[in-house]
């Protein structure tokens, strides 16, 4: 097996990922999708980061995780905040900036 | 030894194509289902595991210190932070299966399968035939974390610190985000009683199960007509759908207590027939 099959599988799990983002209307579920595309991007940088035989990918892997915690901290609270205005977490009622 | 890590090299050991092989399938499962999954919670925990997988793929190609910042940061705080909000949010928010748009759900598919095909293309097109393994890197510095280290602490120290920065924002963004601030003055104990008053519950709300036969919190209260009331039960528990209806149970097992005594004399008075028979038979 070559290394780039984790390239496939990468690519395949922010495929997934993609569709979930468009297909489904729970603004919580949206949020794991956009995680699962990040994750499919931090295995690429690793296998990339194999490939080239330098640390560098997996640096900027370490960053994408970093900067992953605190969108989801930021996410959720605009995402509990959203509940609380309209008591629906459902992206489609979302439609105005402001309540 | 490090000659040869160094040489280009064009396949993997058979254990990792494996291992890549079967925990691929579990990764590629578990986020379909994490796309499909009605509920949220069911969602979070296939997403769990898929992370869980990519942390083992990590550990397979030499990021030893981003495998275990996997587990620890993803799989431990942020799917955990997910559930919690699954909690506080989820119970209500049922995924609507009315399409506000009609037909894209269907190009929203076609779209990500043009997308996914035109990256695996891409992919394929690329000549990536030899790779060289990071043995030589990771062995530079006296290990993966060592070499990491070096890397963040000279050539990104700039990034990591703005990295710093970014964690505080997101800390006190979160805490605003969050924070309600309370517009008019708390109520008073005597204002809360006149309300209490006004309202049309005085005494306070009847307790789950009150002449039922059970008091557990899922079982609704029953009026003394024999109706279940709605205000016994927590508000959650009806919107999952998880009440149990139990002003028809008595009479259930009233009827099914006939049946089995029924059945019961019924086999008595048979064998007695039969004796009585054998008697008629003998006294003849």
């Amino acid at each position: 097996m070559n290394p780039v099959n984790y390239l496939y599988l990468a690519a395949l799990l922010f495929t997934i990922g993609a569709s979930g983002v468009l297909i489904r209307r729970n603004a919580i579920v949206v949020f794991m999708c956009v995680e699962l595309m990040l994750n499919a991007c931090n295995l690429t940088l690793v296998a990339f980061s194999r490939m080239h035989g330098n640390l560098d990918g997996q640096i900027i892997a370490f960053f994408t995780m970093v900067v992953a915690a605190a969108e989801v901290v930021i996410g959720l609270a605009i995402i509990v905040s959203l509940f609380r205005s309209r008591h629906s977490a459902s992206v489609d009622d979302a439609s105005l900036m402001k309540l | 030894m490090t000659a040869a890590l160094a040489a280009a090299a064009t396949t993997t050991s058979t254990g990792e194509a494996v291992q890549f092989w079967i925990l691929g399938t579990v990764a590629v499962v578990g986020a379909l289902s994490t796309v499909l999954m009605k509920k949220a919670v069911h969602s979070a925990l296939s997403l769990a595991g898929t992370m869980i997988v990519l942390a083992v793929f990590y550990l397979a190609n030499g990021a030893y210190f981003l495998g275990i910042v996997q587990v620890v940061v993803y799989t431990g705080a942020i799917m955990m932070l997910f559930l919690f909000v699954v909690m506080l949010v989820g119970v209500t928010a049922a995924d609507s299966l009315k399409e506000t748009l009609k037909g894209q759900r269907w190009l929203a598919a076609a779209c990500g399968l043009g997308f996914g095909i035109l990256l695996i293309a891409g992919i394929g097109q690329a000549s990536l035939q030899s790779f060289n393994g990071l043995g030589a890197a990771n062995a530079q510095h006296g290990g993966n974390v060592e070499g990491l280290a070096n890397l963040i602490f000279t050539k990104y120290v700039f990034a990591f610190e703005i990295t710093g920065a970014l964690l505080i924002t997101a800390t006190v963004g979160a805490m605003l985000l969050t924070h309600r601030e309370r517009t008019e003055r708390a109520k008073t104990q005597r204002e809360l009683s006149q309300e209490r008053v006004r309202s049309s519950h005085l005494p306070p709300l009847p307790a789950p199960g009150v002449y039922a036969r059970h008091n557990a919190v899922d079982i609704a209260g029953l009026l003394p007509d024999g109706t279940p009331s709605e205000l016994t039960v927590m508000r959650t528990l009806r919107q999952r759908g998880q009440i149990r209806d139990v002003s028809g149970d008595s009479l259930a097992e009233l009827k099914a207590l006939e049946q089995r005594s029924g059945e019961r004399l019924g086999r008595d008075r048979g064998p007695a027939r039969d004796h009585a028979e054998e008697e008629e038979e003998v006294a003849k």
